[in-house]
């Protein structure tokens, strides 16, 4: 229904095996287009993480192939840098710099890459800040900072570069639970901007609230992709069903 | 009053009598040339070792500089430096038209690079593997996020280990009098077996080598807290 769009990703028969012989991924094909929000559910070792590492290359896939805006970034002839400054990540363990501020954290890959001026990306920098109301942080180092703001400043950072779409890996999963809803406000606020999110998370509230599309991964099979009203709903695989009334009794 | 004028009289004869203490100062002179130029290379080849092992733990590629790093990083740990030092100096240039202490600067500095390579090596790896993902998944290059992210905060992490290896790197130098290199140790001996007295001269040199290594260890702990109180704010 969507085939007149074109894929901002499209995934053909994704495979990733560990080095050990583990097979993770298992044929996967997807294609995510502009303006998606997915939220990709799974029991903890169905390879969510492993599959959203993929897409930027963080974990090299073993076969398959994956189309970034049109271009195979498994190609050889594909620099890997270009395509990575415009996927943004947000981990789990939020990997600020700890000896940088917070502004060095957030001005030093566009400085790096797009030659910005300083004053140009410190006036950025500002500005996002004080929209997730952590101006008067600016000069702080990360070590001083909570959780939830690690967290908020990880997702400026990764705006700093303007990129195409935001891959979240568990985002939430490290913090205190105080601290998860001002993170997840951070996220809906770029969800109505119409930024492209991929969002591998524990946060069944959210997937329903924000998502429009909700993936459930399986033992490294793709074995969901529904609407949330749908998946949350009208759900008849007996796995997933058992799995979200896990996660409704926690 | 016997002891302090028994005392002048030993220095006297060790030090000042046939202008003695020039043996010293030249040792002293030589035992720093060779320790600070062993240190340079021990630092810059330690470095490239290091990093290009690093780059094929993280990449996979150059597998087979890193056999060769490591089976050099095998070999000199493996073996005594007085021994690597004669090697050197009778085996590679027999030819006797080098120059000792280069000799000497070569040894101790192909010694030290071992050494330094590891504790490189180390420090890498002591930076959180989510740091250098943090910095690619923004787009930066391995060597970009090498200098700005990885390596200021390895540099904090081994300077402790560095020190350290600088620090027995000096003393090491002590058995260059091994390749007929005059060192601060052979300023001693040498002034020993004029005045027959054993005493004086090797304390003297035991002290001086003391007052170096502790200021060495002053400048690196000097040196991390002001590294380390970039961390708060």
């Amino acid at each position: 229904m969507r085939g007149n769009k074109n894929a901002l990703i499209k995934i053909n028969d994704l495979n990733k095996k560990f080095s050990n012989g583990h097979v993770v991924l298992k044929n996967i094909c997807l294609e995510i287009f502009e303006g998606d929000v997915v939220c990709i559910l799974g029991l903890s070792g169905s390879g969510k993480s492993t599959f959203l590492r993929c897409l930027n290359l963080l974990e090299k896939p073993s076969s398959g192939e994956i189309f970034f805006e049109g271009k195979n970034i498994l190609s050889e002839k594909i620099n890997i840098d270009l395509i990575r400054q415009k996927i943004g990540m947000v981990f789990q363990n939020f990997n600020l710099f700890p000896h940088l501020t917070v502004l060095e954290n957030l001005i030093l890959a566009p400085k790096k890459i797009y030659k910005k001026n300083n004053l140009e990306l410190k006036k950025e920098a500002y500005e996002l800040l004080k929209k997730i109301g952590l101006a008067k942080k600016i000069d702080s180092y990360p070590s001083v900072l909570s959780g939830g703001e690690k967290q908020r400043i990880a997702i400026v950072r990764a705006l700093m570069m303007h990129p195409d779409i935001l891959l979240f890996d568990e985002p939430t999963s490290a913090l205190d639970p105080t601290m998860v809803g001002e993170v997840l406000k951070v996220m809906f606020e770029l969800a109505k901007e119409k930024m492209p999110m991929m969002i591998v998370t524990h946060e069944i509230g959210f997937a329903k609230k924000v998502a429009n599309r909700v993936l459930f991964l399986d033992d490294g099979n793709l074995i969901c992709d529904e609407s949330p009203e749908k998946f949350f709903n009208e759900q008849e695989n007996i796995k997933i069903k058992r799995f979200l009334n896990c996660m409704t009794y926690k | 009053m016997d002891m302090v004028l028994e005392l002048k009289h030993a220095l006297y004869l060790n030090l000042i009598k046939d202008a003695r203490y020039l043996y010293i100062l030249n040792g002293l002179k030589n035992t720093l040339v060779i320790t600070f130029f062993a240190v340079l290379i021990g630092i810059f080849f330690g470095f490239l070792i290091a990093l290009i092992r690093n780059f094929c733990d993280n990449t996979g590629k150059l597998k087979l500089l890193n056999r060769l790093a490591k089976f050099f990083v095998v070999i000199i740990r493996g073996t005594p430096i007085v021994v690597q030092l004669m090697i050197l100096f009778f085996c590679v240039f027999s030819s006797r038209s080098a120059n000792n202490i280069l000799i000497a600067i070569i040894g101790f500095g192909i010694n030290s690079t071992a050494y330094v390579s590891e504790i490189f090596r180390a420090g890498l790896n002591s930076v959180d593997r989510g740091q250098i993902e943090a910095g690619r998944s923004l787009g930066l290059n391995y060597f970009s996020c090498m200098r700005y992210i990885i390596l200021p905060q390895a540099f904090k992490n081994i300077l402790p280990a560095l020190c350290n290896e600088f620090v027995s790197l000096l003393k090491e130098t002590s058995v260059a009098g091994y390749v007929a290199v005059q060192d601060l140790t052979k300023a001693g001996d040498i002034i020993k077996s004029r005045t027959y007295d054993a005493w004086t001269p090797l304390i003297l040199i035991a002290l001086i080598y003391l007052i170096l290594t502790y200021c060495l260890t002053c400048l690196a702990n000097f040196l991390e807290r002001r590294l380390k109180r970039h961390e708060r704010k």
